[in-house]
């Protein structure tokens, strides 16, 4: 005898505390610690950071092992935190010409002021998993210290006008924030480069491989990749002057594009610009690579791309919104369901009806 | 025709001009369209005359210049000066446009019938029935099968979907047609049927028309008046049958040596 | 690390503020979709993230709160948003729709009908009623300025063309006050006539798509249509096993692998109020096959 199901609230319990349970995993294993997914696990902790939108390496890190490594999970975690966050302003815009440099690339130029910094980095390594990280790796010895400020390629370009300024914004423009005001379009590009600084490494990465592969090419030069430390400033209204609140780590790419003139301009390369919390080539060299491409209608470019359709992107950057939705459909939807089951039921009989009238008819004219 | 003189013209333009920066669209453009006079506008590709359509169709502002209608009410209005709710209404109503591409002009992932229906549910059609007789009506009008309806356009041919366009648009009765190059990419015998359409139509309706063409025998065929363009410039207008039969300018009489006898 | 504090309903007075400003201007628009910045709350967007700001934003200490999905108080995802706002304002719950002066709801409209002292919120997924036939939001926002809603009957007339019928069973879409196209939120369209002429302020907030959107009370609400196909608020044709109510929307419970199935009221308050009422307590099995 059918009973209606109750005990929707004890089912949660239990599914919470199952998920304790798988969470820690088998008890003789040691315990991650937070200083451990900080220290070992830190390009993660970089992802989570960016896309969450909260520079603090903590509670990345608490978020990671909350989420049982599922990095998703991590940065909505992180995005909620910070909704709960006080704002009390916003900082001064970071000067990375004045980044205390540990990496810094350009593919433009065989060798220039400052030089190729390799800094850590996996690219030219061999990919052979490596057995002897199964156990306690050998520990390396500490790495040299950071180059220091070095200028930048771009700046070298713009000083002989081969490159087109990077637009100035007007001293009292105010800067979009996503986080404030809801996205309309057409969108202006600080709201574009913010959406894009925060959305899905994995979205990024394929769009911006959809214009090398001739969806909306823009010809990229990797212009400059810099990865170091950065100040943080901000100018407190009761003292009105600038003071340093820290530093944060920032990978930062400038990528060099198709160059076009116009009537009354010569021509000059354009620009593509992609930054991101931590060590994140990847998502910063996506981001130029999206950046240059979605300009395509301040340019004057025909917008044919999925990558150039900023509609189409900035509505689906955001991981978290995408895998709410995505994910939302293991709610009930039985209501729902219920009604279309009803339609198509009745849609049925009515062809069974027609098909029973038209075989009927043919009976009789036989 | 004489009728026409007497009463105000449906489309003036005064002045026009259109300018991209340094590049000339068309240049100082003027002429009065009556009720049911069909007009043509010719010239080579870069001559101006897409762009005066774009002109006229409000689709682009002038740079100089100006474009007046004479609205149901019998008010003649500069149309820069109606809001875009007022301008989308004539476009959806008083006016049609037949692009050179049906599938510009038409919905390609709804049915045939929805596509006639279209412009009666947006001016407040509220019974399936009579939208589908209307649409059924212009389908056999535009000499499509009506049976045919439900089809999608992409399962019509390239003249069929030309023809659809045509009954989409005269389905809320307009007054002025613009047509872009409406054989264009047609096979000839295709063509000819369609022109033999549109002459029928437009004289049965006493529709006015603006249509632009590179095409001097369609223009012949289609129209009473002809302007032609060439550096964004008219340089010849006039009864079409005189300005093709007896050229003045020698542009004109180049255009018009040019055509290939039949 | 600092631990946050929490502020009552969760959401810091100056969100509220932004929220209650763009509910206003909602209520002063019938049926308009107001944009607003939605926040990240601790439930993921699609699992009913702007119905919750609605509610908070509008909850005080004295209210009483009931939340449902599908009808019911008991599913997974309304008991974890009555939990949500127990845990974060402490207010009162209830099951009961008479005695509730907020109500969340998902994907329905309570059986009975709602005072003007109560308030409705509905949790939408997709605010735009025209999404599926235009995805451009540029396009959708001029449609709705120039009243420009032809797309939406052409829609209706494939159905017909196609089916014979209508085809849409749920999100059925409205015309609200003779002037804006509203999409009500996945109810069945059996809940449509209960959002004209209601006592009660309806409010529709969707926190992925960062809309709100509201009827005021005594609003009237039509279910677009032809003239020779007008709208039919379909039911299934059936009783409900527990409490025997003919007028209710039912739910299809599938009891046995042989096709074996029975019917209850979706809305689980009404259907106990009906028992309560007529003093029947036990199931009566095999009373509710359909025709």
């Amino acid at each position: 005898m059918y009973v209606a199901a109750k005990g929707g609230e004890k089912a949660i319990e239990n599914a919470h505390r199952l998920l304790a349970h798988e969470r820690r995993g088998d008890p003789s294993v040691p315990e991650l610690s937070l200083d451990q997914i900080k220290g070992q696990l830190r390009l993660a902790v970089d992802r989570v950071m960016c896309e969450g939108s909260l520079y603090d390496r903590e509670l990345a890190a608490l978020a990671i092992k909350q989420a049982c490594g599922d990095l998703i999970e991590a940065i909505f975690l992180l995005r909620a935190f910070r909704a709960t966050l006080p704002r009390f302003g916003a900082s001064e815009p970071l000067d990375t010409g004045e980044m205390a440099v540990r990496r810094r690339i350009s593919a433009a130029f065989k060798d220039l002021p400052g030089g190729q910094v390799l800094g850590p980095t996996f690219d030219y390594t061999h990919r052979l998993l490596d057995p002897t990280l199964q156990g306690a790796g050998a520990s390396e010895p500490g790495c040299a210290e950071p180059i220091g400020a070095m200028p930048r390629v771009i700046d070298i370009l713009a000083a002989e006008g081969l490159i087109e300024p990077s637009p100035r914004a007007r001293p009292d423009d105010r800067v979009g924030d996503l986080t404030q005001d809801p996205l309309g379009f057409p969108a202006d590009r600080d709201l574009r480069l913010q959406n894009l600084a925060r959305g899905d490494e994995g979205f990024l990465l394929a769009l911006g491989y959809s214009t090398q592969r001739g969806y909306g090419r823009t010809h990229p030069f990797a212009g400059e990749i810099r990865l170091g430390e950065v100040e943080v400033e901000f100018v407190p209204q009761e003292l009105g002057f600038c003071i340093p609140l820290g530093e944060i780590t920032v990978t930062e790419c400038q990528m060099i594009n198709q160059f076009r003139g116009s009537a009354t301009e010569p021509p000059r390369f354009t620009r593509g610009y992609g930054l991101a919390f931590g060590h994140s080539e990847r998502k910063s060299m996506a981001m130029a690579l999206v950046d240059r491409a979605l300009r395509a209608r301040e340019l004057g470019e025909e917008v044919k791309a999925p990558a150039q359709d900023e509609e189409f992107v900035l509505s689906h950057t955001d991981n978290v919104q995408a895998t709410g939705f995505v994910e939302h459909l293991k709610l009930p939807h039985h209501v729902d369901f219920q009604a279309e089951l009803g339609l198509l039921r009745r849609l049925r009989s009515e062809f069974e009806q027609e098909r029973a009238g038209a075989s009927s008819l043919q009976e009789a004219a036989e | 025709m004489t009728d026409t003189l007497q009463e105000e013209p449906l489309l003036i333009a005064e002045g026009l001009s259109k300018s991209y920066g340094r590049q000339l669209g068309c240049r100082d453009v003027s002429f009065e369209l009556y009720e049911g006079e069909a007009m043509a506008v010719v010239g080579e590709s870069g001559s101006g005359k897409t762009t005066l359509l774009n002109l006229l169709s409000t689709q682009i502002a002038p740079t100089a210049g100006r474009v007046l209608y004479r609205m149901r009410d019998g008010v003649t209005r500069d149309l820069a000066a109606l809001g875009e709710a007022e301008c989308r209404l004539l476009a959806r109503t008083d006016w049609g446009f037949v692009h050179q591409d049906p599938a510009m002009g038409l919905r390609m992932g709804v049915s045939a019938g929805a596509n006639v229906g279209e412009r009666l549910m947006a001016v407040g059609w509220r019974h399936y029935g009579r939208i589908r007789g209307s649409a059924t009506n212009w389908l056999h009008r535009v000499e499509i099968d009506p049976a045919r309806i439900d089809d999608m356009p992409v399962t019509y041919s390239g003249g069929m979907r030309q023809r659809l366009q045509v009954a989409r648009n005269l389905v809320t009765q307009p007054r002025l047609m613009l047509m872009d190059e409406p054989t264009g990419g047609l096979d000839v015998s295709v063509q000819a049927r369609l022109l033999d359409l549109l002459r029928g139509l437009t004289a049965d309706l006493e529709l006015s028309v603006v249509l632009v063409t590179h095409d001097l025998a369609v223009a012949r065929l289609l129209s009473h008046r002809i302007m032609v363009m060439r550096d964004g410039e008219v340089i010849e207008a006039g009864l079409t049958d005189q300005v093709l039969d007896d050229p003045q300018e020698p542009y004109t009489q180049l255009l018009v040596a040019s055509i290939l006898p039949p | 690390m600092n631990a946050p504090v929490y502020n009552f309903a969760y959401l810091d007075e100056q969100t509220k503020r932004m929220i209650r400003r763009a509910i206003l201007k909602a209520v002063a628009i019938p049926g308009y979709q107001v944009p607003f910045a939605s926040r990240e709350m601790p439930m993921p967007y699609g699992w009913g993230t702007g119905g919750v700001q609605v509610t908070a934003s509008i909850l005080g200490p004295d209210d009483v709160l009931k939340v449902i999905d599908q009808g019911s108080d008991d599913t997974t995802n309304a008991v974890s948003i009555r939990n949500f706002f127990i845990k974060t304002a402490g207010v009162r719950t209830t099951t009961s729709t008479g005695d509730a002066t907020v109500i969340q709801t998902r994907h329905r409209i309570p059986e009975a009908a709602l005072g003007e002292h109560q308030i409705l919120v509905f949790q939408v997924p997709i605010p735009e009623p025209l999404r599926f036939l235009e995805p451009r939001e540029t396009e959708t926002r001029r449609m709705h300025a120039l009243a420009d809603y032809g797309l939406m009957h052409v829609k209706l007339y494939e159905d017909i063309a196609r089916h014979g019928h209508i085809a849409t069973t749920y999100a059925y879409p409205v015309k609200v006050d003779g002037r804006y196209v509203m999409d009500p939120s996945p109810t069945p369209k059996f809940d449509n006539p209960k959002m004209s002429n209601c006592a009660a302020l309806q409010l529709f907030g969707a926190g992925r798509e960062k809309r709100v959107y509201a009827i005021p009370p005594h609003t009237g609400v039509e279910s677009l249509d032809f003239e020779d196909h007008p709208f039919e608020r379909y039911r299934l044709d059936g009783t409900c096993a527990f409490c025997g109510a003919n007028d209710s929307f039912l739910d299809e419970v599938i009891t046995d692998d042989r096709g074996g199935r029975m019917f209850v009221c979706s809305d689980t308050d009404y259907c106990e109020t009906r028992r309560s009422q007529s003093g029947a307590a036990e199931t009566r099995a095999g009373a509710s096959v359909p025709r």
